[in-house]
């Protein structure tokens, strides 16, 4: 059951491009239709992963893992997860500094830069229209942004001081 | 020294990694490009680009290669720097498992928390200007070097954002276009 768990994991790792959420059906139809979670109960231990810190298909990985086999099975699943981009990287980390150089690596690299800044630019944009922010609450992301990039300001204090503000309104508008 | 930083630096973003790997662009990169100067900022867009391309979320594939790049330049071995990048993924992930083993122990308690409910009322509004920061922070003259890569950003921009081109084929496009425009 194990080393199921760990190919099922390795495999949804390896076959994945472009970020956790890529992961996203290829874990649930190898969980779901293998018989190892409900539907629902998938779609629950997705909007909490959502919620947690850290990398969320190895949130996820952990919280199937550990609904099957507890600790020793999340502890697989994650594994799973993580060996493929693992052993890639470190082989990207092991070579590209002998390839960087070359001049044609050079020239595709000079194109590729400012089209990952589009990348990022557009989930950015995307994320905000989808949590529907009103004009009032843009300060939020602008002043974070703004904080960031220009004050120097470490993104760590930023989220804490979103977490902190969050609950402070949050709770008092409830009561 | 240098394995205390690394191991600090991806436990603290395992623990502050909200809202998903672009959000956590921004923080990988105080640390590991601003404060430490692990790799520079133009070696980071690289990895973001070859993250891109390659399988996995990105943050455990920065780990992986910042872990061994940082050890490495430090000037210890290759085994000592494969060392490296077996300790920053292990750190980024280790909050992630506890904090999951946690929450499946009082998963019903954790599930509509009006304290988690609260706090996200806040961290979802940042989130969207922590991407937007590592979007920003990455518009230097390192990687935006002359009028062409403002051609290539803009192209970028309108494939992803109007025709909703899949980021991989965006990525080959735009090697493509810079092996072409910088012939």
């Amino acid at each position: 059951m194990y080393w199921t768990l760990f190919l099922t994991f390795v495999k949804i790792g390896m076959f994945t491009i472009g970020g956790g959420y890529a992961m996203l059906p290829l874990i649930q139809r190898d969980v779901v239709d293998r018989g190892w979670m409900t539907k629902e109960d998938f779609i629950d231990v997705f909007s909490v992963a959502q919620s947690l810190p850290g990398i969320f298909a190895v949130n996820i990985a952990i919280f199937v893992g550990y609904r099957l086999k507890k600790t020793w099975g999340g502890f697989v699943c994650a594994l799973g997860t993580i060996l493929p981009s693992f052993v890639i990287m470190l082989l990207i980390a092991l070579f590209f500094t002998q390839v960087k150089d070359n001049v044609w690596v050079e020239k595709a690299f000079k194109g590729l830069r400012p089209a990952v800044v589009a990348l990022i630019a557009v989930p950015c944009l995307t994320t905000a229209r989808s949590i529907k922010l009103s004009y009032k609450q843009m300060i939020i992301p602008v002043g974070a942004a703004l904080l960031i990039w220009m004050g120097g300001i470490s993104p760590a204090w930023i989220i804490l001081t979103a977490i902190a503000g969050g609950l402070v309104y949050g709770l008092n508008r409830r009561s | 020294m240098i394995w205390l930083q690394l191991l600090y630096v991806y436990l603290k973003i395992g623990v502050l990694g909200f809202g998903g790997g672009y959000a956590m662009l921004s923080l990988i990169q105080a640390d590991v490009v601003d404060r430490y100067g692990w790799i520079s900022l133009q070696e980071f867009t690289d990895i973001v680009a070859i993250s891109q391309m390659t399988p996995g979320p990105i943050g455990i594939n920065s780990a992986t290669y910042i872990g061994y790049t940082a050890i490495h330049n430090a000037g210890y071995s290759e085994t000592m720097s494969i060392l490296g990048s077996c300790l920053t993924t292990f750190a980024v992930c280790l909050p992630s498992f506890l904090l999951v083993l946690l929450i499946s122990y009082f998963f019903a308690k954790f599930r509509n928390n009006k304290y988690v409910e609260a706090a996200f009322l806040g961290l979802r509004p940042a989130t969207v200007g922590l991407i937007a920061a590592a979007a920003l922070l990455l518009m230097n003259k390192e990687n935006f070097i002359d009028y062409k890569s403002f051609l290539i950003f803009g192209g970028a921009f309108i494939l992803t954002w109007k025709f909703k081109v899949h980021p991989i084929l965006m990525i080959i496009l735009a090697g493509i276009a810079g092996v072409i425009l910088y012939w």
